[in-house]
């Protein structure tokens, strides 16, 4: 039935607030945690971000009556109370697919995460989850190569694989620094990766690294037998020069290549991975500017959100914290995302902070990598957290070592064998991490060495971002 | 006084994998290993090759995967077996995971000369 045009200013709710509105499969649900302004009722506040993140603008404008907006419009069809909470509360939105290019995370992001939040009607605002649709998974390209693939090129299985950030990440010569590399990897490391900030300045350009690096890892992979990798970082300053380094590194015959996804962009991050895939080439995903965007408990977007967006983007590995380190992560939630990289179904669980079932369908996995503030002493509660399907890394608990950066990588490379060894074997390795540690030092004087010198380390501080569980 | 320095001199060394930074499996060892690929619902199965080329992605298989074998005694013979016919290779044992088409566990019980 045709509408008559009614020219002024409507409440969002009005049009944006269905609460018998029932999701359809194909509808993209998200939830976003709303703080409004003190005495804005919570469901104008909530159809204000359904509005604002869809169809909707301030004022009702005659050209909305030249199309059916009601089959594009987003609506929030359920609001929920924040456990020990009172000023904020969870508005859940359906989005029906056709708002969204296919296969387009930058698309997804622009409207949801767009100008609602910088909507005057709210304090804050955060992105708490979103639920991808089958039909919309179906059209992204994904992780180039998935977990299954990359165990296979580079010839890990039954364990975590291990690397290892080059220190100082600034300042080193190329021949210097492939120096660094080579100590790595012939101590036992599988991988080593360019520190974040290493794109090519002027004391290293990145040609002259990629050389020496190249250099380092065959030689390594000769002297040791196994199968070595450097995340060579195209993080680039615009496409052309991202996709000139990542054609050197497949020149160069090296099998992994990295990526800054939140910095680069995720259209640069969605056109490296398809390069990737087509060029057989594993890609490692940093994750700089992330804790800018979801540390806040109340404002931005949380992590299970960009790791999502992520995997549908596409990564072989990406950072996700480390639990036990020197950075911010809560164990549930965290285990919570990581689900979400690797499984292909996850269920909705609250008290890991999964709002909602996510089918991932034949989408390949990604490697959660632990990196930053770890040492020997945390490998039982990694191994333990992050199972087999992550990648370990430890950049001052590597190079720190007393003796230098091979003692180091062995050190933690016979901690990591005896945690996996005693694990399989039926032990509690968090429990017994201490002994498992102490017994397998007596055979590794390079072990015995590092639990000597990092027994005093701890990072006891208490998480600034908690679920919201009472 | 006479100079005595407190680092010591890694020494690079050829390794195959999984578990090659740790000393030799025991027997016993080894039996946890094989019961916790049975447990976890994989199939063993065993793999050798010359140690000239370890480095190569597919091993010899022995036999075929032993697949819904679940008597770890089976396994400790045919990895034996595996072994006196080729004393002079390298034998792995493997727990193959159906569902990832991956090896949910992987490593070297005996080592070829």
């Amino acid at each position: 039935m045709s509408k008559k045009y009614d020219a002024g200013v409507k409440e969002y709710r009005d049009t944006y607030w269905t609460p018998d509105y029932v999701p359809l499969d194909t509808d993209l649900l998200a939830c976003f945690k709303c703080t409004g302004q003190e005495g804005v009722p919570k469901e104008e506040v909530a159809a204000a971000v359904a509005a604002e993140s869809s169809t909707g603008t301030w004022s009702t404008v005659w050209s909305e009556l030249l199309t059916d907006l009601d089959f594009y419009k987003g609506r929030c069809y359920r609001i929920e109370d924040v456990p020990g909470d009172k000023e904020s509360f969870y508005a859940f939105i359906a989005y029906p697919l056709d708002l969204f290019e296919e296969g387009s995370i930058t698309n997804v992001l622009t409207s949801l995460v767009g100008n609602v939040f910088g909507f005057k009607a709210l304090r804050h605002l955060r992105l708490e989850d979103i639920r991808f649709p089958m039909a919309f998974i179906k059209t992204c390209p994904g992780p180039p190569n998935g977990i299954c693939v990359e165990r296979d090129r580079m010839n890990k299985y039954g364990r975590p694989l291990l690397g290892c950030t080059i220190k100082p990440k600034l300042g080193l010569s190329g021949k210097n620094y492939g120096r660094v590399v080579y100590e790595c990897l012939r101590g036992g490391l599988d991988f080593t990766k360019d520190d974040e900030n290493i794109n090519s300045q002027p004391f290293q350009r990145w040609q002259n690294r990629f050389e020496f690096v190249a250099e380092a890892v065959q030689l390594a992979q000769e002297e040791t037998g196994e199968k070595k990798g450097h995340y060579l970082n195209c993080t680039a300053n615009t496409p052309e020069e991202m996709y000139e380094r990542a054609e050197f590194a497949k020149e160069l015959g090296q099998p992994i290549i990295m990526h800054d996804y939140i910095t680069g962009g995720f259209t640069a991050n969605t056109g490296l991975s398809k390069w990737c895939r087509k060029n057989g080439m594993l890609l490692h995903i940093h994750r700089a500017m992330h804790a800018v965007i979801d540390r806040h408990p109340k404002h931005g977007i949380h992590f299970r959100v960009l790791a999502k967006c992520l995997r549908l983007s596409g990564g072989d590995q990406l950072h996700t914290g480390t639990v036990v380190g020197k950075l911010e992560g809560d164990r549930q939630t965290t285990l919570g995302y990581i689900d979400q990289l690797r499984e292909s179904f996850v269920p909705e669980d609250r008290s890991r902070g999964n709002f909602f079932d996510q089918d991932w369908g034949s989408m390949p996995g990604v490697f959660a990598v632990a990196s930053g503030g770890i040492h020997v002493w945390h490998m039982p509660a990694l191994v333990a957290i992050f199972g087999d399907d992550s990648v370990l890394q430890f950049g001052g608990g590597t190079h720190g070592h007393p003796w230098g950066s091979a003692a180091g990588a062995a050190a933690n490379r016979v901690a990591l064998e005896a945690c996996v060894k005693a694990r399989n074997a039926g032990r509690e390795i968090e429990k017994e991490g201490r002994d498992i540690l102490l017994e397998a030092a007596k055979h590794s004087p390079e072990l015995a060495i590092a639990l000597e010198t990092w027994k005093e380390i701890k990072f006891e501080f208490d998480t600034v971002d908690k679920l919201d569980v009472q | 006084m006479p100079f005595k320095s407190t680092v010591g001199d890694y020494q690079t060394v050829a390794t195959l994998e999984t578990f090659g930074f740790l000393p030799p499996f025991t027997q016993d060892e080894i039996y946890d290993q094989i019961a916790y690929i049975i447990a976890q619902g994989w199939s063993p199965l065993v793999e050798h090759v010359h140690p000239s080329r370890s480095m190569s992605t597919y091993w010899s298989y022995w036999k075929l995967p032993f697949f819904g074998e679940k008597d770890l005694g089976v396994i400790v013979s045919e990895l034996e077996a595996c072994h006196r016919a080729y004393p002079d290779h390298h034998v792995r044992l493997v727990g193959y995971d159906a569902y990832t088409q991956s090896q949910g566990s992987c490593f070297v019980v005996f080592e070829g000369r």
